[in-house]
């Protein structure tokens, strides 16, 4: 169980949540503090570190649309957020599994700022209101990729298995 | 049964008879384009190699292309520190398909990869940049992906687990009037799918508007199909196809032209008479946000901008300098113009578009993405309303979420320049 601690509402595009303005900050352990920055009293808390790891962001529908830019999955997957969203646009939605961010796509979501959520496979219980909401399988073709923990991961193995089965 | 397009070429790209959308497949990469942000690709595509042993060496530095057009020259210490860590990185791999700064070969990427002949048609290109779908326009299977997604495809020379898109057929009949643009059409064609209407698809151009249509206005609509959320836009490759490639791009080789099969299965089939649109706009903070022009128009203008991978092209320019000869851009509003490429800016030159403009008032800067995603120059103050050729009009899009910034075509920027408000082209300026 975790708690909602931002909500934002449909097609929040990447420039929300990253604007361009700080694309030259590409590390994924410097965007963190570049994070929804227009939201100035969010930001400052990412900032100072004061959400506890799985804390909820609840978007709408289309969430990351925009730029394919991935600082705006890796400033979200630094401070271990998981982003529950009506659904989510391609490129984001494959560069947050790319680098591991955890994603929960929630077609009929209803949530607010202070709710806590639980999931199970199936579904999001809101603990507040007692309602419970189905969840959409994320694409199948990418769950290996989930299951290793990232296309970093997912790649080295790859790699190093084609090595082995050289016998190099 | 018969494939589409993309269904086609990625048959090719991974050696097989047939596929059909749902599949899930690797396919060869032809090409794999970055821009400054190569550099966060860099770095992800050593952590892949990080404690390997292994030679961490891309699959093929003929496929790999890196163009610097985000931050020309740079603006940053930072940039310039990203810029010189790619140099470096290009000198060590081998990769010559590289565009520094320069003013002989340089400018956006998604107008150097075609401009160079780095796409074919029937290829697959891959992209750190949402607008990688552009190149949809050379009847190439073109599309976005991630830093990461790239540093495991420099590794691989494939893109792992790609599910085969379906594909909205969007049949494009009539004849533009006049001041009317290939831009009007996607526009339009967004409003009406919306922003998410075509989320992991693929929209395939069709019709007489289409076939009509030269390379540049083909760029145009497969450019912003992402706006409506599509994976990528593709136009099958024609004659036109083939007389851009060789007598602009300088393609000797042997292209690889082909359509979709006749009895190809379509997720959904949209008919748009373009004889009937009139130019649109769409306003702030939604790409999806359009509307005709007579419902905003008067609107005051602080900054036009025509350029990007959108519409800085050749033919951009020369109806914006058509619509300028002999006027002023008005008093209370900033004019910018940005050519696509050097080349390009080097042919305004030529037919002296560039002194039209200088001399109407308006700025013309060096090619690149300048404005367009408010990383560089062109930056709005608080309240300022934009009008742009651009493709996005997100909330904090030009550099300030407390200004708006409505997207338009040439035509219409160029008549709104002279009166600062957003003004009909076929009304003409003062």
């Amino acid at each position: 169980m975790a708690k909602v601690v931002f909500k934002v509402g449909d097609d929040v595009s990447t420039d929300i949540i990253y604007p361009g303005r700080f694309m030259a900050t590409v590390l994924p352990t410097e965007t963190p503090q570049f994070a929804f920055i227009d939201y100035p009293e969010f930001n400052a808390k990412v900032k100072n570190k004061e959400f506890p790891p799985q804390s909820i962001i609840v978007g709408g529908k289309n969430f990351g649309c925009g730029s394919s830019r991935e600082q705006a999955a890796s400033c979200l997957k630094g401070p271990d957020f998981v982003v529950v969203a009506r659904n989510f646009s391609r490129i984001f939605l494959q560069n947050a599994i790319n680098l591991g961010l955890k994603m929960v796509i929630c077609p009929t979501i209803e949530a607010n700022e202070g709710d806590e959520l639980e999931f199970s496979a199936e579904q999001v219980i809101n603990k507040n209101s007692g309602k419970s909401f189905a969840i959409e399988a994320l694409p199948k073709a990418r769950q290996v990729i989930i299951d290793a923990g990232g296309l970093i991961p997912f790649t080295r193995k790859l790699l190093l298995d084609t090595k082995s089965s050289r016998g190099i | 049964m018969g494939m589409t397009m993309v269904e086609k070429i990625l048959a090719k790209a991974t050696n097989q008879a047939a596929v059909k959308a749902g599949d899930v497949l690797e396919p060869r990469v032809d090409m794999a384009m970055s821009h400054e942000n190569g550099a966060l690709v860099i770095n992800q595509f050593s952590e892949i190699y990080k404690d390997t042993g292994l030679d961490a060496k891309v699959w093929d530095p003929d496929k790999i292309a890196i163009i610097f057009d985000h931050r020309v020259p740079a603006e940053s210490s930072k940039t310039a520190g990203n810029q010189k860590k790619i140099r470096d990185f290009v000198a060590k791999q081998g990769i010559a398909k590289f565009h520094d700064i320069r003013g002989d070969s340089g400018g956006i990427c998604h107008q150097i990869l075609p401009e160079f002949g780095y796409v074919r048609p029937g290829k697959v290109v891959v992209g750190t940049d949402s607008h990688t779908t552009s190149h949809g326009a050379l009847g190439a299977f073109s599309f976005g992906i991630g830093a990461t997604e790239m540093a495991a495809v420099w590794a691989l020379g494939r893109v792992l687990n790609v599910e085969v898109p379906g594909t909205i057929k969007v049949v494009c009949e009539g004849k533009f009037k006049r001041h009317v643009a290939p831009k009007d059409l996607i526009l339009h064609l967004i409003g009406k799918l919306t922003a998410e209407g075509a989320n992991f698809k693929v929209i395939e151009f069709h019709g007489p508007a289409i076939e009509q249509m030269s390379t540049s206005g083909r760029q145009v609509i497969c450019n912003m199909t992402v706006e409506a959320g599509a994976t990528s836009g593709i136009v099958p490759p024609d004659q036109e196809t083939r007389r851009y490639l060789q007598e602009e791009a300088g393609v000797k080789d042997e292209l690889d032209i082909f359509g979709p099969d006749a009895d190809a299965v379509y997720d959904q089939a949209i008919t748009i008479n373009v004889s009937k649109l009139e130019p649109q706009i769409a306003c702030p903070h939604t790409v999806d946000n359009v509307k005709p022009i007579k419902e905003v128009a008067g609107i005051k203008i602080n900054q036009i901008v025509i350029g990007s991978c959108t519409n800085g092209r050749l033919d951009d320019l020369a109806i914006a300098a058509k619509i300028l000869k002999g006027k002023k851009v008005a008093r209370q509003t900033r004019m910018l113009i940005f050519p696509a490429s050097t080349r390009i800016y080097l042919q305004a030159l030529k037919k002296g578009y560039v002194t039209t403009f200088m001399e109407a008032g308006a700025v013309v800067m060096n090619s690149g993405c300048g404005p367009c995603l408010g990383i560089h120059q062109g930056a709005l103050a608080d309240g300022d309303v934009a009008l742009a050729t651009t493709n996005r009009n997100f909330k904090g899009r030009m550099g300030n979420p407390n200004a708006e910034v409505y997207l338009c075509s040439p035509a219409v920027a160029a008549a709104s320049a002279i009166n600062g408000v957003i003004t009909d082209p076929r009304k003409g300026g003062k």
